[in-house]
């Protein structure tokens, strides 16, 4: 594992390998009586009601004893309709349904239908505004990334505690949240060319004290699991995703990185005002379900430099653009494609419109569905046990699969 | 050493364990039923319906004009207009709901009704414990249940109130300046009428030869307009003067 510096392909200054690469526990060979004894594949239905799946997600799981030999994913429970609600209601009502797509970060969802719409509107974001999106928007990776390497844990049978841990820094994150947008997960904070209210008094302050205590808990994190021998027997050499198979099945956000492709939308677009920040892009070397997770504790450990700088610099100012429009939005017949890097990967709004007070067509591509359509490549040749494992760090939400 | 990372993380659980008895900042959760988390001024639960004063049905503030319901992405509010209009609190006769319903199995709590309410009057509560035994009837709020004081209003979003409250009071100021300015252009434009009137009578007696009727009519006529026109136009810059000091005022805590 390294940090690379993006986009110039050049290695920087502490670009220690991380000490874990070289003590690797690559798992054994399935036990030779395995094959002598000749027997029925035996087909198993994992889910829609798994404890371990994440929500309503159904895996036909065909099995050689305790190895996969084929899977096959059945999503669609949890489906509910959103973009034809979205194109039956005005473009302002398709704001608080996006928060439903990845329940876990609201707030990142707001931000990626909002950047299409300023897209077909025209609509300039002022300063203090930018800066507050980023906050949340940063804020929300934070304690998505420290849930995610709960729940892995949590799959891989440590249960409860690391996820509980997790779960106390996130309830510090939400009560900003709260105090900020009036709810703490459906947050409903982002409108076109701007955002909806101003940092109440002393807010930014608290903010600040969140994420100066976030390093502290990071670390013992990382003692708690990444030195921890089973988690390392457990994952590395798991789920082993290439390069060439992440690109061409056009898998974004940290499980592609883990894979070693430098592509963070972040650097790449340059959206918002990313390019302010200094900050690196961490990548995998191996792709295994180790890397992936690893990958996210060090990104984690990148956004708290973002976090810090955007608390220090963020200036006074008008929240919203004063040509936005709250009804009767008719923007003029075109469409717009907008993206920004989500924890989960790149979350992408394609709005048309055809001059009329709803969308024509409203599409959403969800990272966490693309990312699982490789689930069976991962999973083939695995034992059963290691599937929940690998599933859970691919990192998926089923609001945002199903929609 | 093989098993000295557990050994770390038993360390790391142990001092979580023992600091949770020591630290209350490691406690984040509250008991429940015995102690309750304090809300956030911004934060909303369901909608609520503003009234003024102490009679929820003369003091509401809600209009009816159905922008709400259009704009609600679930669409669980129903309103039906009354026939009866009432007056609001600036005395002007407004149109006022017959029915208005809000279904809570539906709304989901997005506050966009709050936001879109060009009267001040739905704004977002913060009660919690909405729960019921009735699936269906007691879900369906009416506007009665839904009516809140702006007193309580006041408690619980106090920033929000008082701004807005401070915003209603310069309302009724201008409208007080404005109508005074009418009524005293009125009354000056009566006496002109009278003086003119009387003027004209005169005028029309001692002229009484060959006049041809329609020329007295304009003169008297100018007379009478200027003098109303004129308190009016001095009047219109005069409330922003008393009106301006307020809001920044209230603006300071």
């Amino acid at each position: 594992m390294t940090l690379q510096d993006s986009h110039n392909g050049q290695m920087k200054g502490d670009s220690t390998p991380f000490e874990g690469s070289k003590t690797r526990f690559i798992p054994s060979k399935a036990p030779e009586y395995a094959t002598d004894l000749e027997g029925d594949l035996l087909e198993v239905s994992m889910g829609p009601h798994h404890p371990s799946t994440h929500g309503v997600f159904r895996m036909n799981v065909v099995l050689d004893g305790e190895t996969i030999v084929k899977l096959k994913p059945y999503f669609g429970y949890l489906h509910r309709n959103h973009e034809k609600i979205a194109e039956s209601n005005s473009y302002l009502s398709a704001i608080p349904y996006t928060d439903r797509l990845d329940y876990i970060c609201g707030l990142t969802n707001n931000w990626s239908y909002v950047v299409a719409m300023e897209k077909l509107l025209g609509l300039q974001v002022p300063e203090r505004a930018e800066y507050l999106r980023v906050i949340v928007g940063e804020l929300t990776r934070l304690f998505n990334h420290a849930c995610l390497a709960g729940f892995l844990l949590q799959d891989m049978g440590a249960s409860g505690t690391p996820l509980m841990y997790a779960f106390r820094e996130r309830e510090y994150i939400l009560d900003l949240f709260e105090s900020l947008t009036g709810s703490r997960m459906m947050c409903n904070y982002m409108r076109f060319g701007g955002v909806r209210c101003d940092a109440p008094a002393g807010w930014i302050e608290q903010a600040k004290s969140v994420v100066s205590k976030f390093p502290k808990f990071l670390e013992e994190f990382e003692a708690l699991i990444t030195g921890n021998e089973i988690v390392r027997s457990r994952t590395q050499g798991v789920g082993v995703l290439s390069k060439e198979l992440a690109i061409n099945a056009g898998i974004t956000g940290p499980m592609l990185r883990a894979c070693g492709v430098d592509y963070d939308l972040r650097k790449v677009d340059k959206y918002s005002i990313y390019d302010r920040f200094q900050f690196r892009v961490p990548l995998g070397e191996h792709g295994d379900t180790f890397d992936r997770y690893m990958i996210r504790i060090l990104e984690m450990h990148e956004t708290l430099k973002i976090l810090e700088a955007a608390l220090r610099d963020i200036p006074a100012g008008p929240i919203i653009d004063p040509k936005a429009k709250l009804r009767n939005i008719r923007p003029k017949v075109g469409e717009a494609y907008g993206r920004t890097e989500v924890p989960k990967g790149e979350l992408g709004f394609y709005v048309i419109s055809n001059g009329g007070a709803t969308p024509y067509r409203f599409r959403i591509r969800p990272p966490s569905l693309i990312n699982l359509t490789i689930l069976e490549d991962l999973c083939v040749g695995h034992p059963i046990q290691d599937v929940v494992l690998i599933l859970g760090s691919v990192d998926i939400v089923l609001g945002e699969v199903d929609r | 050493m093989l098993g000295l990372g557990i050994i770390q993380g038993l360390i790391e659980t142990g001092r979580n364990f023992v600091g949770s008895y020591f630290k209350p900042e490691r406690l984040t959760t509250v008991q429940y039923p015995e102690e309750r988390a304090k809300s956030f001024e911004a934060s909303r639960t369901i909608p609520m319906l503003v009234y003024d004063g102490e009679d929820p049905n003369k003091g509401l503030r809600c209009t009816a004009c159905t922008i709400c319901e259009q704009e609600c992405p679930p669409k669980c509010i129903y309103i039906v207009k009354d026939t009866v209009k009432k007056p609001d609190y600036l005395g002007k006769m407004q149109m006022q709901p017959k029915i208005f319903d809000i279904d809570i199995s539906v709304c989901m709590g997005c506050g966009i009704c709050a936001e879109v309410c060009p009267f001040e009057s739905i704004k977002m509560d913060q009660v919690f414990e909405l729960s019921t035994n009735d699936r269906f009837g007691s879900l369906l709020l009416h506007k009665h249940q839904l009516a809140k004081s702006n007193s309580y209003f006041n408690k619980i979003c106090p920033t929000q109130a008082a701004e807005i409250d401070a915003n209603r009071a310069a309302d009724v100021h201008k409208a007080e300046l404005k109508a005074k300015a009418d009524a005293e252009a009125k009354a000056k434009a009566a006496a002109a009428a009278t003086t003119n009137a009387a003027a004209g009578v005169a005028a029309a007696a001692a002229a009484t030869v060959a006049a041809p009727k329609p020329a007295p009519a304009p003169a008297a006529a100018a007379p009478v307009s200027k003098p109303a026109s004129a308190p009016v136009q001095q009047a219109k810059p005069t409330p922003s003067t008393p009106a301006s000091p307020t809001p920044s005022a209230d603006k300071k805590p």
